[in-house]
């Protein structure tokens, strides 16, 4: 089973019924049973850092989510700002990362030829895959999702690095190492291409 | 890197979809999970989903049906009509709907359009407003599905709203609503230019120029349609259709 860690923030009706159309079982739960019994989770996450970090500290489920990721090394996905979350910090908040990965959180920061793109990067853009991955298997190339956000990852261990995204700078937009895994953008909204990537996480992911 | 999204808006009238001119003659187009789904398929950028029923018939979002038509649409998917608490906002995030579009709720509670942000993000916080053009030209805000004056002015409002967390302003012309005569450029041109954040032009698209004159000329982020993806030929029968990604690629 995998489970979408409830905490309060995000979209979680949309990841659950993606995973039902890819045939895998899914469950939304705040429940710290439910969460322990999990093969797999999903670290949701939309909105400011701050809030979800506090909101994640105020269910208690940090520790718990915290021992079956680090310790029981269960294979996690992190989506839009849950996979910020496991970044060290972000300049939108005060709050401390979870630090799973050696990354930060950074503002756009624009060259003038650039200037004009708008924040936040709300729509549908592109991922070009810099490694191989299970997580990025039957990858299609005309793959494209959906996003939304106003503050981005830089990963310093660049082999962490699944896929890159172009948005007047270079955004990291899949992450991977050992069990840790995120996008910046939304595969629960985004058609095919990001059902796909959850059934590779699925599937593919041991 | 991202090109303009151009967005489907299907207007929900009881258990059915239906498209309106200026905001009458509902015409009815089919059962709305039908739709969506043929949307999904078509693999479009996003949907709106306006119950155009729900305020005036002082009634809440219809949940059901609208988590039935969530679990067919793996798209963002904004929806609005009788939002009027955050135990809406919560059920409706919890069946899969990110977008939550308040219209005569934002102007009569704006607090709800802070509450939502500060739940959901402001990216979940979308503001419409329904625009009219008076006889000397002056734009107005109505709501009631235009069926109210407010006497607001749309910029004004736009600028009030983003200060209260609106995340993204749907501008939905009434005179330009189902005649595919383009959209009002210049009423959205003024929104956007007084705002940062994305504006969706609505009302008026008859031809994917019309949608490119709009984000172009009227700094528009997205444009929403209805017409243009519903009704084929002059007789306007129904027929579902979304242009291909190469064809969005050459027009936006």
């Amino acid at each position: 089973m995998i489970v979408v860690v409830d905490y309060g923030v995000g979209n979680l009706g949309s990841i659950v019924n993606m995973f039902k159309k890819v045939g895998a079982k899914a469950v939304a739960s705040s429940d710290p049973a439910v969460i322990k019994d999990a093969e797999k989770l999903i670290l949701p996450g939309v909105g400011a850092f701050d809030a979800a970090m506090r909101k994640f500290h105020e269910t208690g489920l940090v520790p718990v989510v915290g021992e079956l990721v680090l310790e029981k090394k269960i294979p996690v996905l992190g989506l839009c700002v849950g996979l910020q979350l496991m970044t060290k910090g972000s300049e939108e908040g005060r709050e401390a990362g979870l630090g799973w990965f050696d990354a930060e959180t950074i503002r756009f920061k624009f060259d003038d030829e650039n200037a004009h793109l708008k924040v936040p990067h709300m729509g549908w853009n592109e991922a070009h895959i810099v490694r191989e991955h299970p997580l990025v298997a039957d990858w299609d190339p005309e793959s494209r999702f959906y996003f939304v956000h106003s503050f981005h990852v830089v990963a310093k261990e660049t082999d962490a690095v699944l896929a890159e995204t172009d948005y007047g700078v270079k955004i990291h937009s899949i992450l991977g190492r050992g069990n840790i895994m995120g996008t910046q953008f939304h595969p629960e909204k985004s058609h095919r291409f990001g059902m796909r990537l959850l059934k590779n996480f699925a599937e593919n992911i041991r | 890197m991202i090109r303009p999204r151009v967005i489907p808006a299907l207007l929900l009238r009881g258990q059915g979809l239906v498209k309106t001119v200026k905001f009458k003659e509902p015409k009815y187009l089919g059962d709305p999970i039908n739709i969506v789904r043929i949307f999904n398929d078509k693999e479009v950028d996003e949907l709106v989903l306006l119950d155009i029923t729900a305020t005036p018939e002082k009634r809440g979002p219809q949940f059901d049906l609208l988590k039935n038509i969530a679990g067919e649409a793996f798209i963002p998917l904004a929806y609005g009509g009788g939002i009027r608490s955050m135990d809406d906002v919560k059920k409706l995030l919890s069946i899969g709907i990110e977008k939550l579009i308040m219209n005569t709720s934002a102007m009569e509670t704006p607090s709800l359009v802070r509450e939502v942000a500060d739940h959901a993000g402001s990216q979940a916080a979308v503001v419409s407003m329904d625009v009219k053009k008076g006889f000397l030209g002056k734009y107005e805000v109505f709501t009631h599905c235009g069926q109210k004056k407010t006497g607001l002015d749309p910029v004004k409002h736009a600028v009030e709203m983003e200060k209260m967390g609106a995340g993204e302003i749907i501008i939905n012309s009434i005179d330009r609503d189902g005649t595919m005569q383009g959209y009002d450029v210049e009423l959205v041109r003024k929104v956007a230019d007084s705002v940062q954040v994305p504006v969706v032009a609505c009302g008026g698209a008859g031809n994917l120029s019309h949608v490119s004159e709009v984000i172009k000329q009227g700094h528009a982020s997205a444009a929403a349609a209805g017409s243009i993806f519903v009704f084929q030929g002059p007789l306007r029968g129904v027929l579902i259709s979304y242009p291909t990604p190469k064809e969005l690629k050459e027009f936006i």
